[in-house]
């Protein structure tokens, strides 16, 4: 991608698609009046020149053509709508109590609850100001008056906070209240009687943890966003006291309150959902946009109980942040209804402008029970979108360190930091510093390109979709035809999706799976089916898609694990579904009982070669090494940092569910001391976690059969693939990887040893 | 807390031989030193042509404009980036040239 990226960029509604359905293209042109668009089937997305070069081929479809381009505009930051209604705009005097958990509160303006036309200045406003207290703001409709408590809230920290004005005496009030007793912290409180006699910001809705700032195409737009929690807010009619308030947001049943009570919203109902209901009589419900954190702990939460599913009164607080994403619902600039000719395959919608670039990625799938093809090649969808806008390499101090080497910086990480409006990665954190859960796709996905280079490998280096490219361009070489099946396919449709194909073959990295998924798998393992396992760190954390907003997946980064960041003590639960979202490892699956090895350590700054085993000359599997000999090193070369041993590997454990009769035909050797064990197989620290050190530390390929003629074989290593293309795809690893799928082809059954 | 002083020379001339991969575990102990850097300030490498060109740069530790290019600093190998930035930590870390 040679043009300047971010200057045209465009994303789809579908990523999986069949023949005769339609896949919606959106695209924003920053200055290009004009662009054309070209689908091109992806073959090998590597520019690398050591290896055989990149390689797409152009699709006749009725897409293809020349389009009208046009700037469409991504929002940022989450926030609470409740929609106009006669009682907020006869609401005179009011009070607003809600309590707080301000993440950034010296971030300046940011807005906890607003019910304000800024047009006209009319309304109030509730908001954190820059002294990083809390401030009242009126407008009487030409100007605006304020009152603050000009005493700085605590990050982190739980307050009561509200605010108050009585329309006779327009008299205001604003109330800040820490809920710890430090002894240090002390409450604040500050009155005054307001210049003018406010109006009411009639006509507008009522928002939360931002306000809106003006209309763009019919599309109201939000400023000031709130980072940090908000639980219980509630609303009055008249001008509360101090005491009153507390009584008012503590008093769990609000319909006491009923002869002044306006609203009450309980963020603990709904969590799985994008509502926010209000349990007053007045019915004032709204929604949550760009999915704030939900099954957040409440300032109630008393840390006895960890699963929101089982108390939810005791997570009645969202997390909003200023810079979470979910859509950016631009409107459709083409589509293409897959015609008969396009072949099931990884494809892409190709946008050329004058000045930029671009691809929309995205897959053909056979239609359910219509299967082509003997083998199914798997897209891990999931993990793509996990790894999607990923913005660690120039944001997280450790990554040299992680890496062994420099950080390599690419263009579109650049240009990423400087358009957060387009979402970070499961990796990230919020510009508040906590985690990103959720991630959407219903945005361009800037490194999920063919062509598009990472930080994280030495060499060619790719990751995810693109270096998933390497397995493809293979299959392509070999003349090995296959079916591709989605992530989100076998999420939808379980066992269906697999059943009709004799082997299924990962790519190089699907961490991401979630419980249709990993029911779907190994199912499909149990019952004849194959399982070409080609990568490392797979099958690892438990992930949701949400119920009913396409698109988009959860992650809580649990009390363990390899991860960028950690989630908060009680939050380890997805809001999408209720599960304990940790590794599968901690449901009772590790990785080695659905692949027969996981993760067990990485490393980026170079890559390993195997040795085989003893183990390697069984009958069972000495097949699958026909041309290679007993003493050959298996991967010494590689686009990947220079071997098939590396990144991220995987080892069998008994203990962890490798089944008893696997084989361990060949170990890794050789890795640096820049690979370290992880986390999760440390027990305490000890100074033994670096590979020359450590046995452990390595890559296992592993064989075994399953019931009904089924098998398994793992690689157990993300650079694996990245050895396939070497030498023009005339090489060890991809001979061995070529013997094993031919065979899991095969209709012949496996037959399971006897002891 | 583990410093790094001039007199480990031999270190130096380890990792100029080699300045990705297998470390001993004296060069290594230096380079947790170097690379475990804070933020601002850290060098990066900028890709300018894919597989070709790299130019030096630092890091802000600000998320909106997180990259700062070092101007003259270009290279057609990661392995040369690596020398001239280890020679530049060495300096800031010990008072002395490398002159390696």
């Amino acid at each position: 991608m040679a043009k300047a990226v971010g200057q045209i960029l465009g994303y789809s509604d579908k990523i999986s698609v069949a023949v005769g359905e339609t896949i919606d293209f959106m695209v924003s042109c920053e200055r290009a009046t004009s662009y054309n668009a070209e689908i091109r089937r992806i073959i090998n997305g590597d520019p690398n020149p050591k290896g055989p070069g990149y390689k797409e081929t152009t699709v006749s479809t009725a897409a293809n053509g020349t389009y009208k381009g046009r700037k469409q505009f991504s929002y940022a930051g989450s926030y609470g709508v409740v929609p106009h209604c006669k009682l907020l705009d006869q609401l005179n005097s009011f009070s607003f109590v809600t309590a707080i958990w301000p993440t950034t509160p010296m971030k300046g303006e940011q807005v906890i609850v607003a019910h304000w036309d800024e047009h006209n200045a009319k309304g109030f406003q509730l908001c954190i100001d820059e002294s990083g207290g809390l401030s009242l703001v009126l407008g009487n409709g030409h100007k605006k008056d304020s009152i603050g408590t000009s005493t700085s809230l605590l990050e982190r920290e739980w307050y009561l906070v509200g605010c108050s004005y009585d329309a006779k005496s327009r008299k205001a009030m604003v109330y800040q209240c820490p809920m710890k007793n430090y002894g240090s912290e002390v409450s604040a409180e500050t009155s005054k009687t307001i210049r003018f006699k406010r109006h009411i910001a009639a006509g507008m809705p009522l928002t939360i943890a931002a306000t809106i700032a003006r209309t763009v195409k019919k599309r109201k737009t939000t400023t000031k966003h709130f980072n940090g929690k908000i639980d219980s807010p509630r609303l009055a009619n008249c001008s509360l006291t101090q005491a009153e308030m507390h009584y008012f947001l503590h008093d769990r049943s609000p319909q006491q309150h009923r002869s002044t009570l306006v609203a009450a919203w309980d963020f603990s109902l709904d969590i799985t959902d994008t509502k926010i209901s209000d349990i007053s009589a007045n019915g004032l419900h709204g929604d949550v946009f760009n999915l704030p954190a939900r099954a957040m702990t409440g300032c109630n939460w008393t840390g006895e109980i960890l699963d929101w599913t089982i108390a939810p009164d005791q997570y009645g607080a969202i997390h909003f942040h200023d810079d979470d994403f979910y859509d950016c619902e631009w409107e459709v600039d083409f589509s293409l209804t897959i015609p008969r000719h396009m072949k099931s395959g990884c494809y892409a919608a190709y946008l050329s402008s004058d000045d930029g670039e671009d691809y929309i990625p995205f897959f053909v799938r056979s239609a359910k029970g219509q299967a082509k093809e003997k083998i199914c090649y798997l897209a891990q969808t999931a993990s793509y979108m996990a790894y999607a806008n990923y913005q660690a390499a120039p944001n997280a101090q450790f990554m040299e360190l992680l890496m062994g080497r420099l950080v390599e910086i690419h263009p579109w990480e650049e240009y990423l930091s400087g358009h957060p409006q387009f979402g970070a990665s499961l990796y990230d954190v919020h510009s508040d510093g906590s985690g990103v859960c959720y991630s959407s796709r219903l945005r361009p996905m800037i490194n999920m390109r063919p062509g598009v280079q990472h930080a994280t490998s030495a060499g060619s280096g790719l990751w995810a979709y693109n270096a998933d490219t390497h397995l493809t361009g293979w299959l392509e070489h070999e003349g090995l035809s296959f079916d591709v099946i989605t992530d989100e396919d076998i999420h939808e449709d379980g066992l269906q999706a697999l059943s009709d194909y004799n082997v299924v073959i990962t790519g190089t990295h699907p961490e991401y799976t979630t419980k249709n998924m990993w029911n779907a798998l190994y199912s499909f393992t149990q019952q004849g089916g194959r399982l070409m396992y080609m990568g490392g760190n797979g099958f690892y954390w438990h992930t949701a898609y949400h119920n009913s907003l396409p698109g988009v997946i959860e992650v809580r980064r649990g009390e363990d694990g390899t991860r960028n960041w950690r989630s908060q003590p009680g939050e380890s639960y997805h809001s999408f579904d209720g599960d304990y979202s940790c590794l599968w490892r901690h449901h009772g699956k590790a990785p080695q009982s659905i692949a027969g090895t996981g993760f067990i350590a990485q490393g980026f700054d170079t890559c390993s070669y195997y040795r085989r085993t003893p183990e390697s000359e069984d009958p069972r599997i000495s097949w699958a090494f026909d041309g290679i000999s007993t003493d050959e090193l298996i991967g010494n070369f590689g686009l990947q940092g220079g071997g098939a041993a590396g990144l991220e590997v995987d080892i069998a454990d008994r203990s962890l569910g490798t089944p008893p009769h696997a084989l361990t035909v060949a170990k890794s050797e050789d890795l640096t001391d820049n690979y370290l064990l992880v986390n999760e197989e440390q027990v305490l620290a000890t100074p033994i976690q670096i590979a020359t050190a450590n046995p452990l530390i390595r890559a296992d390929l592993v064989f075994y059969e399953t019931p009904n003629g089924g098998a398994v074989f793992s690689f157990s290593s993300i650079a694996w693939c990245g050895s396939l293309p070497s030498h023009n795809y005339n090489n060890n690893v991809a001979r061995l990887t070529g013997n094993i799928l031919r065979r899991f082809a095969n209709d012949e059954p496996f037959a399971l040893p006897t002891r | 807390m583990y410093t790094v002083n001039h007199n480990l020379k031999h270190v130096a001339e380890e990792f100029m031989a080699n300045p990705i991969g297998h470390h001993s575990p004296e060069l290594q102990r230096v380079l947790m030193v170097f690379r475990g850097e804070p933020l601002k300030g850290k060098y990066v490498l900028v890709c300018t042509k894919p597989f070709k060109e790299w130019q030096l740069a630092t890091l802000t530790g600000m998320r909106d404009k997180p990259i700062k290019l070092v101007k003259g600093k270009v290279f057609n190998s990661i392995e040369d980036a690596e020398r001239e930035v280890f020679r530049l930590r060495w300096k800031k870390h010990t008072g002395h040239e490398l002159n390696l």
